[in-house]
């Protein structure tokens, strides 16, 4: 048992929080209507940013006349990319670990020629977001249309259009990771199996589209930038870099977020240009993305053809995997993660869950003229775990054996660690067979298997599918600092005392409805000893929270939560300090209850927390002269030991699949994860069920379509179609929990693994369905006409 | 486009008088011209349901009507909801299950889930997915939303 149930505050003290199910205090506000949503910030003299689009994949274009778009009423200046030039200068995308990539320099607006549908080339600011979209429509632009590359697997071929030719072909970055000797191996092994899989490329719709409001003042040289954003303090030092403004100078705050999933951890051209052009006229601007903007600028992802053999023993035993990934990432890698790493994982995780010996896998990363393609919730993972899983399944069946008994086989033991993959990733602790007995605790397999066999006798065919997965959490600077990106890894969390006994906590990580200030005032709640509802959390400004890395790879809760364990502990050591001196006792004789200070061996209340801060901070003449008096603490932490913490997982799906129409209905679905110490049960929860549900938007519904000119069929919510409330099904969620033992607190992210092992599990279970007729998909999104197909139907 | 019209009705008990573009939606009306932020533009294409609002005692999408068009209507959104108390136990049922994430659906969902709590008070768990379906939500799966309507359905029978 981790010290912190031990030492720090009894486990039965009323505030004694982590690991309970307390309800987010700011649901209240959201519920009211009371949320500050950026769009929701409005500033005297703001100027409303409308871009005029490209509409063609790939063109040159001439801005020859913007007089009439300056008649229109309210239309107060036009922007081109050469205006901007001069204000903002260009960035390449990539990192320097990730070895051999390359990406062309690009600019808030390009100059002369547009890469994708989508991309902004003018922008016109006016008085209301309507007339700067009146003043779009009047801009005389000459469109020159090129030949567009927007096929993938042509894309290194001779005869493709080369996007960038100053990069010499369309290769972004390519990366085999090897182990064993796969060529041999396979040559000799009992059964080989292989299958060509597709990930469909989908991207976020963040219900709030991207969102910024910059604010340059000229008297002091500061830009405040109101921003929709997981990363405040990377933004700040991207806005400052470019910009050319001290980092000091800028600052960066993000109230509510509507929705982000990594859809807004990137820097995109659009939002630096409206910082740009606020600097420029030193006014407001403000900039919202409408829905079509959001389709066609927000970043896609999972855009893979993968091609994966698994090689197995007679008896079961996974012998090894042989994996070629190719996805296309549009004309630009993303500043500045770079479009390179989903790519990456899919290299680092692909049979991730098991023991085996001989590993090949090679992910190709090409350009593309489409919307570029960056990291979205679960980066890689649901790829990687759809071709670990699928071709799991597929080795089962080939062998005769049961795809439960043979991921028994083959998951790592739970006493094997620490243990290192074929792909080179450490594994601390993980639980893949304790999970296991956990699903199938939760799962009544013996019903859903009579129920399966009875449906089938009357021609209704419903499927059961697995997917075990590991996932990705508390990042070090291997993910991004140690290839020069200027984002941290390490985050802080200051934590003070006021007068009136209550606790204000500021954290640099954020904030985007998962609950982040909700676990922190429970994390700080229960070190310092007060009542939750005393704690108020500050996130989301780059003036007011210490240094931090903001909110991605699930390092919330992990990084940032014990950055306010240790604030809070060093807090309530000043408070018993100050308290000795004011009680005359030993400060290790006392403790902090629920705002009291008591005597830690028979509770008995001494003085509440309200009284020690009158006395400190009013009369402080009545003190020891010597006696500290800060009561506020910051620490700072950072993992050290293993550079990501891995969690795992599995999930079950089961379905029903009609062999008429090909629609597929999702009967109930089930996760088992392991993200260490839970925080908050409820709240955990509820980010697993998001996650499934996000994965079975790509499983079976979402997906940017683009024709072969690159033009993008998929610019409404009624064309893209996301999970709705009918289709879903009823989600159970079990847990097994491995804390990390490189934090007191022991806490991974638990944010992705919905979204990790849904895709793979759905796929499975619609694959079990349809095996008696001998079809088979592995195509996502696994749409009423692909297994309409699969089946011999159409 | 500049052609302007002048409009009085009543918003959330208060009668308001304002001189609106005849392409002003109503979403915009409310946030821009009354300061009413708690209704969000999701698609503004009436799919994602984030815009709904009560006009005239029924639910629409608040992106799909012209505020021209109300001149003596009777619009309620989420801030009226929260004043009145009609919604009190649908707002303590969606603190208790986590029904809301990010919050950007959140008061589109309410007015939602507050209309099958007058028209619909004997709705089943699938009807209530069902009344749902129009709102979209990108966090939370769903299921605690529905649990949330459930609960104060069931406390209410």
């Amino acid at each position: 048992m981790n010290e912190i149930t031990i030492g720090l505050s009894r486990e039965d003290l009323p505030n004694s929080y982590i690991g309970r199910s307390v309800p987010r205090p700011s649901v209240a506000k959201l519920v009211e209507g009371r949320a500050t949503y950026t769009d929701d910030v409005a500033l005297p003299r703001t100027l409303h940013a409308a871009f005029l689009r490209s509409p063609h994949a790939h063109a040159r274009f001439t801005v020859r006349d913007t007089e009439a778009a300056l008649r229109v009423p309210g239309v107060v200046r036009v922007f081109t990319g050469h205006d901007l030039a001069a204000l903002c200068t260009p960035w390449v995308a990539t990192l320097e670990h990730l070895k051999g990539m390359k990406s062309a320099p690009q600019r808030p607006l390009p100059l002369d020629r547009a890469t994708w549908q989508g991309e902004a080339v003018v922008a016109v600011l006016a008085d209301t977001r309507a007339a700067a979209e009146d003043g779009a429509l009047a801009l005389d632009v000459e469109w020159e249309a090129l030949p567009a590359q927007t096929d993938m697997e042509t894309a290194l071929k001779p005869g493709a259009v080369v996007i960038h030719p100053e990069l010499g072909d369309n290769l972004a970055f390519r990366r085999t990771a090897t182990h064993g000797d796969v060529d041999a191996a396979f040559a000799t092994a009992h059964r080989v199996v292989e299958a060509r899989f597709v990930t469909g490329r989908h991207t976020g719709v963040t219900l709030e589209g991207r969102s910024i409001l910059a604010d340059f003042n000229r008297a002091d040289g500061t830009l405040t930038v109101h921003h929709a954003t997981q990363a405040p303090h990377m933004i700040q030092e991207v806005l400052a870099q470019h910009l050319g403004l001290p980092a000091g100078k800028v600052r960066v705050v993000c109230k509510d977020v509507g929705g982000s999933f990594g859809i807004k951890v990137h820097v995109y051209p659009d939002e630096m240009a409206v910082a740009a052009m606020s600097v420029a006229l030193a006014r407001p601007v403000k900039f919202v993305a409408d829905r079509f903007e959001s389709f066609s600028s927000d970043i896609h992802a999972r855009d893979h053809r993968i091609l994966a053999r698994i090689a197995v023993a007679e008896d079961g035993t996974i012998i090894g995997f042989d994996v070629d990934d190719l996805t296309g990432i549009g004309p630009y890698s993303v500043y500045p993660r770079t479009s390179a790493v989903e790519g990456n994982q899919v290299v680092n995780l692909c049979g991730g869950p098991y023991r085996f010996e001989h590993y090949r896998c090679t992910t190709t990363v090409v350009l593309q003229n489409k919307a570029a393609t960056c990291q979205y919730r679960a980066v890689g993972h649901p790829i990687a775990t759809a071709v670990t899983e699928g071709l799991v399944d597929l080795a089962a069946e080939a062998l005769g054996m049961d795809p439960l008994e043979l991921r028994r086989r083959n998951l790592i033991a739970d006493d094997a660690y620490p243990t290192t993959s074929p792909a080179g990733m450490r594994f601390e602790g993980l639980s893949h067979h304790a999970s296991l007995d956990k699903l199938l605790s939760m799962v009544p397999l013996d019903r859903i298997r009579a129920d399966q066999a009875e449906a089938r006798a009357r021609g209704v065919f419903r499927g059961l599918g697995f997917a075990s997965f590991i996932e990705l959490t508390n990042p070090s600077p291997f993910m991004y600092g140690i290839g020069g990106a200027r984002i941290s890894a390490q985050d802080g969390c200051t934590v003070r005392m006021d007068p009136d006994g209550s606790v204000v906590a500021a954290s640099g990580v954020t904030e985007q409805g998962q609950g982040t200030e909700a676990i922190l005032a429970q994390i700080v709640a229960h070190g310092v000893g007060v009542s939750v509802g005393k704690v108020r959390v500050v996130t989301g400004d780059t003036l007011a929270t210490p240094y931090g890395g903001g909110t991605w790879a699930c390092r919330g809760a992990g990084i940032g939560g014990e950055a306010a364990l240790q604030g809070a502990l060093a807090l309530k050591a000043q408070i018993l300090e100050v308290a000795g001196a004011m009680l005359q006792a030993r400060p290790e004789a006392l403790d902090v209850v629920m705002g009291e200070v008591v005597d830690r061996a028979t509770g008995t209340p001494r003085m509440p927390l309200g009284e020690l801060g009158r006395i400190l901070y009013f009369r402080g003449d009545t003190l020891p002269k010597d006696l500290p008096r800060e009561l506020v603490q910051t620490r700072h932490y950072i993992t050290k030991e293993y550079p990501f913490a891995f969690t795992n997982g599995i999930q079950a799906s089961w379905v029903e699949v009609d062999t008429d129409t090909g629609m597929v209905t999702l009967l109930e679905h089930w996760c088992v994860e392991d993200c260490g110490r839970i925080i908050n049960p409820l709240l955990v929860d509820e980010q697993v069920k998001g996650g499934i549900v996000q994965g079975i938007g790509g499983a079976l519904y979402e997906h940017c379509l683009y024709d072969e000119q690159g033009n993008l069929l998929t610019t409404t919510m009624a064309d893209y179609l996301v999970p709705m409330a009918a289709e879903m099904p009823e989600m159970h969620v079990g847990h097994v929990e491995t804390p990390t033992r490189e934090s007191l607190l022991g806490a991974k992210g638990a944010g992705e693994a919905g979204t990790a092992g849904a895709p793979a599990a759905v796929m499975n279970a619609i694959n079990d369905a349809l095996r008696p007729l001998g079809a088979r998909v592995t195509e996502q999104p696994f749409t009423p006409a692909r297994i309409l197909a699969a089946l011999g139907r159409i | 486009m500049s052609q302007r019209t002048e409009i009085t009705l009543t918003v959330n008990g208060e009668r308001v008088t304002r001189s609106v573009e005849a392409r002003r939606h109503l979403v915009d009306f409310l946030r821009l011209d009354l300061g009413l932020t708690g209704t969000h533009a999701g698609c503004e294409h009436g799919v994602c349901g984030a815009c709904t609002v009560r006009v005239d005692g029924v639910i629409v999408r608040g992106c799909l009507v012209v505020a021209a068009s109300l001149d003596g209507a009777e619009v309620t959104t989420v801030e009226g909801l929260a004043d009145s108390g009609e919604i009190r136990a649908l707002q303590a049922a969606f603190v208790a299950r986590n029904a809301a994430q990010c919050g950007f659906c959140t008061p589109g969902m309410v007015m939602t889930a507050a209309d099958i709590l007058r028209h619909h008070p004997e709705a089943t768990r699938a009807e209530i997915r069902e009344h749902l379906s129009g709102n979209y939500c990108r966090c939370t799966g769903y299921q605690a939303i529905v649990d949330a309507v459930q609960d104060v359905l069931e406390a209410a029978r």
